[in-house]
């Protein structure tokens, strides 16, 4: 080991440190929490977990969220490979002002569009449904997504489009066969970036939901207000919470750094 | 190069049905809203520009943007620093990589109210790790709940924790793309670290830095709940950041007009920003 890794091994040290706080409360009881400070759990529980294992309205959080984070990464992969197609292949009239645009989109606080969302989608009669928020974290999934996948698809030589239509291959079929395959890669970085936005969102998902389709992460502000501050079982909640991201990211580390680095600016 | 297809537009619809419907109907709902007065039962009277005339005047809209400009202003000049400086001691191969990278990212994917939920666990007084060994270990009278100060080095911190990570990965994508040719003709030249790092390193850093800084840029002016599970805003109102205000001011009072002129500034200063941030760091590009 060389004397300057010790910057990145310091790095990690602290960003592990909070995550062992709340791995460690999740096993404590509330006894133990409240009376006292302790480095390691001393009387190690697995009640925390049990309570959200058998409780539907804490594990369907987890459910929901999955359902509607899936949802929105479908969504906003099919319809940004053909607008990343046409931008990456074609000129056409208003292309760099659409571009520009799809990215403003990036920019907008989910502050701004907390009211008029809600109002949006309950017009529409699809409030509280997964729909609604897989719909609504298009606004800035969509744009993450045609944003990368372009840049994957620029990296492609143009040859070979024009070699399958001279080999016979229909657009489609080319599409689908050939082209795909390419950049899997880059689809693969586009789906996890959209997987990583609509997971940690809560603002809008919170606001687009009342009991049929609530995120785990709004199941948790309970915990504060009914029986007391039930830290253990927040700890818990919470610890649950960290593990799709952490089985999503284990799968793309090769790609994530490359996703971006290739996206053009 | 790329061919004049104008039936490109039909490969470009989807997105643009769903963006447009997620983008300006509820914008214009927002521009609807920042003109008119309501009293409730859906009866609304022309305001005109009153809103937008009231909020720039008033004292509590400058504060809040003011603190808001310093929490973005501190997490640039800290994160972006530190992003490089941890990417340029990285290892560029063998086993650790991976592992740097999953450990690194591994902030990033959690949501944002947990995020808060976790340091809020963390930096409690006397059951926190590090509001005990601060408190009883180190002897510093740390409360975040009372002392302004130590709110706001409390969620810089956490904002340092959450999303370095993030000019770490891109500024190492960036390294990684140098060719070994560049440094061994630098150490022919006998160059220092210094200017390695300032002729090679940082020009070859210099898109992915971009898109880095760009990011950090928004997402820390929009941050709304990681900082509002930490410190709700408090004490008093000295970690009410602008989208903290806007929401009270939209969800809490209900009073739609003031939020919505508040939102369509907020927004215009996010883009124009933006726009600045991004003219300024392509500028030579276009040379």
């Amino acid at each position: 080991m060389q004397k300057r890794h010790i910057v990145p091994f310091v790095y990690i040290l602290f960003l592990l440190l909070p995550i062992y706080w709340l791995v460690a409360m999740s096993f404590k009881t509330t006894n133990e929490i409240l009376s006292g400070f302790s480095l390691f759990p001393q009387t190690f529980t697995l009640a925390n977990y049990k309570v959200i294992f058998t409780d539907p309205s804490w594990y369907w959080g987890y459910i929901n969220s999955i359902i509607y984070v899936s949802l929105n990464t479908v969504i906003s992969i099919l319809a940004a490979l053909p607008a990343a197609y046409a931008f990456s292949r074609y000129r056409f009239l208003g292309d760099k002002q659409l571009f520009f645009w799809l990215l403003t989109n990036r920019m907008a606080p989910a502050a701004v569009f907390a009211l008029p969302f809600f109002q949006l989608y309950s017009s529409v009669g699809l409030f509280d449904t997964h729909l609604a928020v897989a719909l609504a974290h298009c606004l800035f999934n969509i744009p993450l997504a045609v944003w990368i996948l372009e840049g994957f698809m620029s990296g492609v030589p143009k040859e070979l489009d024009e070699t399958a239509y001279v080999d016979g291959y229909s657009f489609p079929r080319f599409f689908a066969t050939v082209f795909l395959p390419t950049i899997k890669a880059g689809v693969g970085v586009a789906a996890f970036f959209c997987f990583m936005f609509s997971w940690v969102e809560l603002l809008l998902a919170k606001t687009l939901t009342a009991v049929a389709a609530k995120p785990i992460a709004a199941a948790m502000t309970k915990t504060a207000s009914s029986a007391g501050y039930e830290l253990g079982l927040l700890a818990a909640a919470g610890t649950l919470t960290i593990i799709p991201g952490a089985i999503v990211i284990y799968f793309v580390r090769n790609y994530i750094a490359k996703g971006f680095a290739m996206g053009r600016v | 190069m790329k061919t004049q297809y104008q039936k490109a537009w039909f490969f470009v619809l989807p997105v643009m049905l769903l963006v447009a419907f997620n983008a300006l109907i509820p914008i214009m709902t927002v521009v609807n809203y920042s003109v008119q007065e309501t009293f409730g039962d859906n009866v609304f009277f022309w305001e005109g520009l009153g809103w937008f005339e009231k909020l720039l005047q008033s004292e509590r809209f400058h504060a809040a943007l003011g603190r808001q400009f310093m929490f973005t202003g501190l997490i640039l000049v800290i994160e972006v620093p530190l992003g490089i400086a941890i990417a340029l001691a990285m290892p560029r191969s063998g086993f650790w990589v991976p592992v740097c990278l999953v450990t690194m990212a591994l902030p990033m994917l959690i949501p944002w109210n947990v995020v808060g939920a976790m340091w809020n666990i963390f930096t409690l007084p006397d059951i926190g790790l590090l509001g005990y060994f601060l408190n009883h270990t180190l002897g510093i009278n740390y409360d975040m709940t009372q002392n302004p100060v130590a709110a706001w080095i409390t969620i810089i911190i956490m904002d340092v924790w959450h999303w370095t990570s993030l000019v770490v990965l891109l500024s190492y994508a960036g390294l990684v793309s140098i060719p070994d040719a560049y440094y061994q003709a630098a150490k022919i030249d006998g160059a220092s670290n210094w200017s390695v790092f300032r002729y090679i390193q940082l020009p070859k850093m210099k898109n992915v830095l971009t898109i880095a800084i760009l990011l950090r840029f928004m997402d820390s002016f929009n941050i709304y709940t990681e900082v509002f599970v930490l410190t709700g805003g408090g004490p008093g109102n000295s970690t009410t950041l602008l989208s903290i205000d806007l929401v009270k001011i939209a969800l809490g009072q209900f009073d739609l007009g003031p939020a919505a002129a508040m939102s369509l500034i907020y927004f215009a200063i996010t883009l124009l920003v933006s726009w600045l941030f991004y003219t300024l760091m392509t500028k030579d590009d276009a040379k």
